[in-house]
């Protein structure tokens, strides 16, 4: 009932392209965002923002960052741990290297560094589709763990192997370290990934996006109307490698504190946030968030039903909590292949008509 | 017909398939180069936009396009037909630059052409539709057609982050253009859907949208009325010749209509077994003995 467009007339064409040419959606948003960045910085703890706030907006960003390349270009990537371990340690080096560095400008050094890392593994990409394509990404994801591991300067040479972040200040408050105050963190990151998404959902809807898109359904068709597919494949590697960087040296830096190559961003990271985007919605800015969502906060929600509500033992808990999220997955994968991203459309659509049903 | 239409599903590697094995039994006597080429002046003889020289195209041993020549010239309309397996969308993919034929010269706008890939070719001004519709499948209407403004959309990348100021108003200026085209072949009720969900004979008109939008100076057109019933031609056939009289775009079209061919066409080049057989107006092509002996059959009505 609330839903309705009956009256809503666009009288210019940049109306009907903006993001969300529906009013109702517009305020939506709005009051998610004022919610997100008025109300949450009071009222959250250190249990909230370690175990659900950073996580679920770092791997929305990673989400998103894969999306870009194999949801809208279509090129599978396996290589996505690799890249956000690319962003941690391009991090740390330059947190080390240079102390004085503004954070933001250490968080976007890092992704120029992986996204200049991507171009140079999405260079077969030229030659090679879909499942091949996959395994060169896979090599990928093992080289640049192997290397970190192997190579000390990685790790400025310590002892352990790890990397561990070093306390840093942004704009006069403390963000990263033992001592880093909850409400800045979340605030940083949220206004990272608020304005990283924005931007990738421009891109998706200019023309950028729409060669991404024609390369994805069908390149030879593509190329006959003037895109170029390297440069537009290497674009989409880039720039998803960027945001997947990004994400990587906040998940670092914000959110882990501390990282080992093969432990923190393993095969098992790459597979993650391939569920994210195939579980969300293959194609869409939202499905990150809403694949991102799905992976970080059910598991949570399931253990506090299952403990608390439930009165399980903590490890038959973990257990059930497996076997439910895996049915959860293949149940929406049945029901939705395109994922919840389409789910929502689909909701939106017959709102519109409700309580009718044509 | 039917053969070459449902073969040729990978518009460019699959033709040539379709292509390849009928031209086996190409009868070498009936080496026809030359036959007819520059002749038959159009109607009103105009400068010529694209001239193929002695283009020979062979796939291994098998030798597609042999020796064919012919010229468009600015503003006709120019059938190429033939039998299956003739090498028409193996000509078409040598004009498009999908494949590089092993001799002769092509000249486009004067300039002759080395060795280049397609979007060059697209660059240069040459449009193309399918065979099969080969359009965006997960992509709208609209965004559709708007790929095909993708060679004239300069603004790089961090200014599409920020879809402000100029690259906005350049998203607006091509918005505006591409809706004329969704005007012109009226297609106003589906620009918002997804391709996929649209009936063939729309996905057709879309994908000339698409060829459309690129403002190209010459539009290749293969079997643009494949698959559709009489009314749907009918609707193109208007389409294709407004599209030539409105924009003054020049076409080169493929058709096995016959009744098309010989009422859009201002001049029609017949190929067989990868040569040239005829080369002139409809009225002469149909009277031509070696066209009804290898197409028609019978004299056409």
């Amino acid at each position: 009932m609330l839903y309705r467009e009956a009256g809503q007339f666009k009288t210019s064409y940049a109306a009907d392209q903006a993001i969300f040419p529906i009013p109702q959606d517009r305020y939506m948003l709005a009051g998610i965002l004022a919610i997100a960045f008025g109300v949450v910085p009071f009222v959250l703890n250190d249990y909230w923002v370690n175990a659900i706030l950073l996580p679920f907006l770092i791997y929305a960003l990673a989400a998103i960052g894969l999306n870009i390349l194999t949801g809208y270009c279509g090129q599978v990537s396996l290589g996505t741990g690799a890249f956000l371990a690319v962003g941690a340690y391009s991090s740390y080096k330059l947190m080390t290297g240079f102390p004085e560095m503004n954070m933001l400008v250490v968080f976007a050094l890092a992704g120029l560094i992986t996204a200049a890392v991507g171009l140079l593994f999405g260079l077969p990409s030229l030659r090679i589709k879909g499942f091949y394509l996959a395994v060169a990404t896979l090599a990928a994801q093992f080289f640049i763990i192997w290397l970190f591991y192997k190579v000390p300067w990685f790790f400025n040479y310590n002892a352990t192997g790890q990397i561990t972040v070093p306390p840093r200040d942004l704009f006069g408050f403390r963000l990263t370290g033992p001592e880093a105050v909850p409400a800045v963190r979340y605030l940083v990151t949220l206004s990272i990934v608020a304005v990283l998404a924005l931007a990738a959902k421009n891109m998706a809807r200019g023309h950028v996006g729409r060669a991404w898109m024609a390369i994805r359904d069908m390149d030879i068709a593509a190329e006959l109307i003037g895109i170029r597919p390297l440069r537009t494949k290497l674009l989409a590697f880039a720039v998803s490698s960027f945001y997947i960087g990004v994400a990587g040296a906040m998940m670092f830096a914000i959110y882990l504190g501390a990282a080992e190559s093969g432990e923190t961003f393993g095969i098992q990271q790459s597979f993650d946030v391939l569920f994210m985007i195939i579980i969300g919605g293959l194609g869409t800015v939202l499905g990150g968030f809403l694949g991102a969502a799905f992976l970080v906060l059910l598991p949570i929600g399931l253990e506090a039903v299952l403990v608390e509500g439930l009165g399980l033992s903590t490890n038959f808990a973990e257990h059930v909590k497996l076997i439910l999220l895996g049915s959860l997955i293949i149940f929406f994968l049945i029901v939705e292949p395109h994922g919840l991203a389409r789910l929502w459309q689909i909701t939106k659509e017959k709102l519109r008509l409700w309580p009718f049903p044509h | 017909m039917n053969a070459e239409v449902t073969t040729a599903e990978a518009p460019a590697a699959a033709a040539a398939v379709a292509d390849a094995p009928e031209n086996d039994t190409a009868p070498a006597e009936e080496r026809a180069a030359g036959h007819g080429a520059g002749a038959a002046p159009a109607p009103a003889p105009k400068e010529t936009l694209l001239a193929v020289e002695d283009v020979s195209l062979a796939f291994g041993g098998v030798k597609a396009l042999q020796n064919v020549s012919f010229d468009i010239a600015k503003g006709e309309i120019r059938a190429i037909i033939g039998p299956n397996g003739a090498g028409k969308t193996s000509m078409l993919n040598v004009i498009n630059g999908f494949y590089h034929p092993q001799e002769g010269r092509i000249a486009f706008k004067g300039q002759l052409r080395r060795r280049m890939r397609p979007h060059f070719a697209a660059a240069q001004g040459i449009a193309r539709t399918f065979q099969n519709v080969a359009l965006f499948r997960g992509m709208t209407t609209l965004d559709n057609i708007m790929t095909g403004r993708a060679l004239k959309m300069r603004r790089g990348i961090l200014w599409q982050a920020l879809h402000w100021g100029p690259a906005r108003r350049e998203e607006l200026e091509h918005r505006e253009f591409v809706e004329h085209v969704i005007d012109f072949l009226e297609i106003e009720h589906i620009r918002k859907t997804p391709v996929g969900r649209l009936p063939y004979g729309l996905q057709k008109r879309v994908e000339l949208g698409r060829a459309l939008a690129m403002e190209p100076d010459l539009l290749l057109l293969d079997e643009p009325m494949a698959g559709m019933n009489l009314e749907e031609k009918e609707d193109m056939s208007r389409f294709i010749i407004d599209v030539n009289e409105q924009f003054g775009t020049t076409i080169a079209l493929i058709e096995h209509d016959m009744g098309v061919v010989m009422d859009l066409s201002d001049r029609v080049v017949v190929l067989d077994h990868g040569e040239k057989i005829a080369d002139g107006t409809p009225e002469e092509v149909q009277a031509d003995r070696r066209v009804i002996d290898a197409y028609l059959g019978v004299p056409n009505d």
